[in-house]
């Protein structure tokens, strides 16, 4: 096995590793710890960076063992797992940073940042997989990562809710399983293709058909599609830092990121539009798109509506996805970074507000801008990404969405992206407006002035920054080729004439 | 019907009998002799069946001296099971389904 | 190969060592205290190493040359006794040695309990007697030697030497609840290797034959076949404890010494399904009435529901694990009804499913019931209830139990997630999809059972009292068994390469 096929394993395993060090270390090991798992990180960073660059001049990275007759577990290097794979080591790094200075003095926090560093080596392991069966093994096993972050507090809510989340998630995986086993039975080993590994198989259209949909289903749990959604707003008991990795690139991400692989390596635009299961795809998605919008308008708390905002706003991927449109499909694997980034963003945010100030709700968020300027700063810039004004990320997806829309002929998405942009609006400008010009809330004025040169921990305060200036860099600078939209038009090009709008 | 059906017959009806006997007999005793006969039960008819042909096959006969030497300590074995039981609880009957956890049995609060 | 090494017979080893082992220990029941203990163990422990080693021999001999047969003292069968070695065979060989050796590593801390210990415990962790080490010995002997039985009638002698030593196992325990259990068991294995006799019996009466092989060529489907494959497979449907002839299986695992319960519940359930696997699929392939494999399938199903929705019920944790098992072996029966009519692919994948459930079964529920024995001798007692936030005290303990968790939900990359996937498939490519539901079903039902007893262990809440630290043997044989069953799925294609060496449907693709 040369270098070539060993590197994706090396990037699973220098976060994996790096993490199972850490549990063998007492709580108090700090120095210590901390070398290595940013060791781990730095590691793990060089190595994706090789391998975009590899990437982009047409290397070819793959591993694959045999499992079982038939079945082989393929690591395979493309387009689309490099954008999943920088945007999950980038955000792992940026968070972790901010993990430190988050759970300063808590307890537990070997065993937090180990089983964070296994999330983040189950979703390189999704970004990564050549085809389903690799793909469906690093799922579960990012539900399984996930579960003790999500109960980290320990309480009995947690508790609950956590076992919630593991049914939720677990029923979806066996869905997932009969999908990819039927899959297998049906059309033998499928390996993620460009422009779609069943291509030509219209003669069993009928069953293909059927069980897109018990894939889509499948992935529609973590994905969150309504009615399968409960899970999402409940895992908010979790600490804000795996709330952040959860909206942002893990568990939510991975659901659709595995949409955006059936549709396009799987099945293929073309074949999805003549079994016609794209149009049901694009149904679900608004619905859900419009529904979790609506809900975020009644949460008070903070990161609740947040959380439904996610479950409005994932869905724009497989809603870009489901156009039969490669502008569409642009705009919806650019928004599996821009949402990532700009949900980050707010989801750090929120945790600073709250570690800083002790907010949750937001009806006591008046006056924040001013205690805290370079936070809510941050938190406007991807709010309004959000809603999607230009020239932040946001508007950058919803643009390529709308287009995508009118070229598959579906206008009538074009109201579903203006609905849910009003609604956007609609909750989070009145935080914005009462955060920098509302009256002071009690909490805020009684708050402790801040101890450093910083409004908040610096730990907590530059990763928020960072986000924050890309989610505007990625809007400004999205006519460049290895932006995050260029990178998404190679993708959605890849096996067609299609040409890049810029 | 030959003298050796007659044997096969009754070996195979002894069988059922005590099987019948081991489920509706409550006492553990009886419950221990219930399976010996079973198994003589099935000696006979293995015994039976050696004697079929037109010379005696000796593989059953084989059999059965290994199965009275299997049934003999097994039986051993299961009256001193018995025994034990009778000693620790002062009675020769299994206890029903979901009496077996003595209340609070071991265990410091 | 050397020479030194091909002149060892390979295939009397498995059987040979353990048995000269138990008699070693037994004779040293005579000697006291510390001094036997030490010896016992040594003796055990090399048994152990020796059984392993001649298993992996066995494994490159069968994978490079195909099944082996040996005639024991030159006697050619029918009264000769044969010894035969398929890849079946040494799969299962390959299991009782990975479990065996954990579960001896595991005896070294568990009977190191003091004597005249003052508070009343659930399980006395002392062996005054040293007899566990003779029983467990013979009981290894025994299961080996029926993996590598080439007649019926030799199934039928390992078969009681496995039922005594085992009930003796749990009557090990001393308590009243272990004298009762072993007592039960006594009986149910009892009754099933009676019918197992009564079975060869009427074989021997239709073909004058007691060779697997032989019968397997003769056996045509005729009503004395039916009724000793009806008295086989009830017989062996009691002892492997399916719905609804679990009845003595929670009390039989609740009652014995733990150690004893992750051998019983690990290893002895699957040995006689191994027995009930090689008669119908070796056998009788052909003779088998149709609509029979969807009897055990039927109640395979049911099982699988019916156990896990009882231990989520329970309060104890050994009878959590035991209903758990009830729940488990129900996968094992669906292969019946998957195989029958499939194609050979479909039935390869069906039946080496089944098998990798042993495997990864035995492996996790041992590793869960050396877990709970840990709690049991830190803590004095297993009900759930009281475990509250115990996993800071035993982290050890409750990390294998989750670990071994995964081969129950059949997450990856754990063997049952092999196992389920093999047997989905089949359900799925035979047409039977309702199967395939109960299966994924028993995947979810899994994982909320456990919970029950992980949520609140992980709750930091309230502490329950620790009396005592567990020796490390106990921990760290429970943890590694439970991270072997966790990998086994990625070492499923070499496993499955062996089950292929002669075994029915050639192998598959």
């Amino acid at each position: 096995m040369g270098w070539s096929a060993m590197l994706p394993l090396l990037v699973i395993l220098s976060s994996a590793i790096a993490s199972f060090v850490i549990f063998f270390l007492d709580d108090d090991r700090l120095k210590l710890r901390q070398t290595i798992y940013l060791g781990g990180q730095v590691v793990k960073l060089v190595l994706v960076l090789v391998m975009l660059r590899g990437i982009y001049f047409e290397e070819d990275y793959e591993l694959r063992v045999p499992i079982l007759p038939g079945i082989d577990f393929l690591l395979r290097v493309n387009e689309l797992s490099m954008l999943f794979l920088v945007l999950s080591a980038g955000l792992w790094l940026v968070t972790t940073v901010y993990s430190i200075g988050y759970l300063r003095g808590k307890p537990h926090r070997s065993r937090f940042f180990g089983f964070f560093g296994f999330s983040v080596s189950a979703t390189a392991g999704i970004a990564l997989s050549g085809n389903l069966f690799t793909f469906f093994i690093f799922y579960e096993l990012l539900t399984l990562a996930t579960y003790p972050l999500i109960v980290h507090r320990d309480t009995p809510e947690a508790m609950r809710i956590g076992r919630m989340y593991l049914v939720y998630t677990l029923s979806g995986g066996v869905v997932l399983l009969a999908g990819v086993v039927a899959l297998q039975l049906t059309a033998g080993a499928v390996e993620f293709t460009p422009g779609g590994a069943l291509t030509g198989n219209e003669a069993i259209g009928a069953v293909l058909a059927a069980i897109f949909f018990v894939l889509v289903a499948g992935f529609g749990v973590k994905n969150a599609f309504v009615p399968f959604h409960s899970w999402l707003p409940a895992a908010m008991v979790a600490p804000t830092p795996v709330s952040a990795l959860l909206h942002g690139v893990a568990v939510v991400k991975a659901g659709a990121f595995g949409i955006v692989r059936v549709v396009h390596e799987i099945y293929g635009l073309d074949l999805a539009q003549t079994l016609g299961v794209l149009l049901p795809l694009t149904i679900i998605a608004s619905v859900t798109i419009v529904y979790g919008s609506f809900m975020a308008m009644f949460q008070d708390e903070l990161k609740k509506r947040l959380a439904y905002s996610t479950v409005s706003q994932v869905s724009y991927i497989a809603l870009g996805i489901s156009l039969f449109s490669l502008t569409g499909s642009v705009g919806g694997i650019v928004h599996l970074v821009h949402q990532g980034i700009m949900k980050v963003t707010l989801f750090l945010c929120a945790g600073a507000i709250a570690e800083t100030l002790g907010i949750k709700h937001i009806s006591k968020m008046g006056g924040v801008g001013r205690r805290m300027p370079w936070t809510m700063g941050a938190f406007a810039l991807a709010a309004l990404g959000m809603i999607g004004l230009p020239p932040m990320a946001g508007f950058i997806s919803k643009w390529y969405l709308g287009l995508g829309a009118i070229e598959a002929g579906q206008p009538w998405v074009i109201a579903v992206l203006v609905t849910s942009t009003v609604l956007n609006a609609i909750y989070f400008l009145p935080i914005l407006y009462s955060a920098f010009f509302g009256k002071p809330s009690e909490e805020v004025a009684e708050a402790p002035e801040p101890e450093g040169r910083f409004e908040t921990d610096p730990l907590m305060l530059f990763p928020i920054l960072t986000t924050a200036a890309i989610t505007l860099l990625a809007g400004v600078f999205a006519g460049v080729e290895i932006s995050p939209l260029g990178w998404s038009e190679i993708i959605a090009g890849r096996g067609t004439d299609y040409e890049p709008r810029n | 019907m030959s003298s050796v059906d007659m044997y096969l017959l009754s070996g195979v009806a002894v069988f059922a009998v005590c099987a019948y006997a081991l489920v509706v007999h409550a006492h553990l005793v009886r419950k221990v002799i219930a399976i010996n006969m079973m198994g003589s039960g099935v000696f006979v008819l293995l015994t039976a069946i050696a004697r079929r042909g037109e010379s005696i096959d000796p593989v059953p006969h084989a059999m059965v001296l290994t199965g009275i030497v299997v049934a003999v300590s097994a039986t051993a074995f299961a009256l001193a099971v018995v025994r034990k039981l009778h000693e620790t609880t002062g009675s020769a009957y299994l206890p029903e389904e979901g009496e077996d956890a003595p209340p609070n049995s071991g265990g410091e609060r | 190969m050397t020479g030194a090494f091909s002149s060892i017979n390979w295939m009397l080893a498995p059987v040979l060592v353990p048995l000269a082992a138990a008699t070693a220990t037994f004779l040293l029941m005579g000697l006291r205290g510390r001094t036997r203990r030490m010896a016992q163990n040594a003796i055990g422990l090399a048994a152990a190493v020796g059984i392993a080693v001649s298993a992996l021999a066995l494994w490159a001999m069968v994978s490079g040359g195909g099944p082996v047969r040996y005639e024991l003292g030159g006697w050619e069968a029918p009264l000769g006794i044969n010894l035969y070695a398929d890849g079946l065979s040494v799969f299962m060989l390959l299991t009782t040695a990975v479990v065996g050796a954990a579960g001896s590593v595991y005896t070294l801390g568990y009977f190191s309990g003091r004597e005249g210990e003052d508070v009343r415990r659930r399980e006395y962790f002392q062996d005054e007697t040293g007899s566990f080490w003779p029983l467990w010995m013979f009981l290894w002997a025994s299961m080996n030697g029926m993996f590598l039985a080439a007649d019926a009638f030799n199934l039928y002698v390992t078969l009681e030497i496995l039922g005594l030593s085992a009930a003796a196992l749990i009557a090990l325990g001393g308590t009243r609840m272990a004298f009762s259990a072993g007592m039960r068991y006594l009986m149910v294995s009892l009754l099933g290797s009676l019918a197992h006799l009564l079975g060869v019996a009427l074989l021997y009466g239709s073909f004058g034959a007691l060779d697997l092989a032989t019968l397997g060529e003769s056996a045509s489907p005729i009503p004395p076949v039916w009724a000793a494959l009806a008295l086989i497979s009830l017989g062996m449907a009691l002892k492997t404890g399916l719905f609804p002839l679990h009845f003595w299986m929670p009390s039989a695992y609740t009652g014995a010494p733990s150690a004893a319960s992750a051998m019983l519940a690990g290893l002895v359930g699957k040995a006689s399904f191994y027995l009930l696997l090689r008669v119908w699929f070796d056998v009788f392939e052909g003779s088998v009435p149709p609509g029979a494999g969807q009897i055990f399938g039927v109640l395979g199903a049911v099982a699988i529901v019916w156990g896990a929705v009882m231990a989520m019920k329970q309060t104890r944790l050994k009878t959590l694990l035991a209903y758990s098992s009830v729940s488990q072996m129900g996968y094992l029966f669906l292969v019946f009804a998957l195989v029958a009519g499939a194609s050979p692919e479909r039935g390869f994948e069906a039946w080496a499913g089944g098998i990798y459930l042993v495997l990864s079964h035995a492996c996790a529920k041992a590793a869960m019931f050396m877990a709970a024995g840990v709690v049991i001798y830190s803590v004095g007692h297993d009900e759930i209830p009281r475990l509250h936030g115990i996993a800071q005290k035993l982290p050890l303990a409750v990390a294998s139990f989750a670990v071994a968790g995964m081969t129950m939900m059949g997450l990856p990359t754990s063997g049952g997630f092999t196992a389920k996937w093999l047997l989905f498939s089949a359900s799925l490519g035979t047409g039977q999809w309702w199967f395939g539901v109960v299966i994924l079903l028993g995947g979810v039902l899994a994982a909320v059972y456990l919970l029950r007893f992980l949520n609140p262990a992980l709750i930091q809440v309230r502490t329950a009292k620790v009396y005592r630290d567990a020796p490390r043997s106990m921990t760290v044989a429970a943890f590694g068994l439970s991270l072997f069953s966790l990998f086994l799925g990625l070492a499923s294609a070499p496993m499955l390469d062996l089950l292929a060496v002669g075994g029915p449907f050639g192998g598959g693709s």
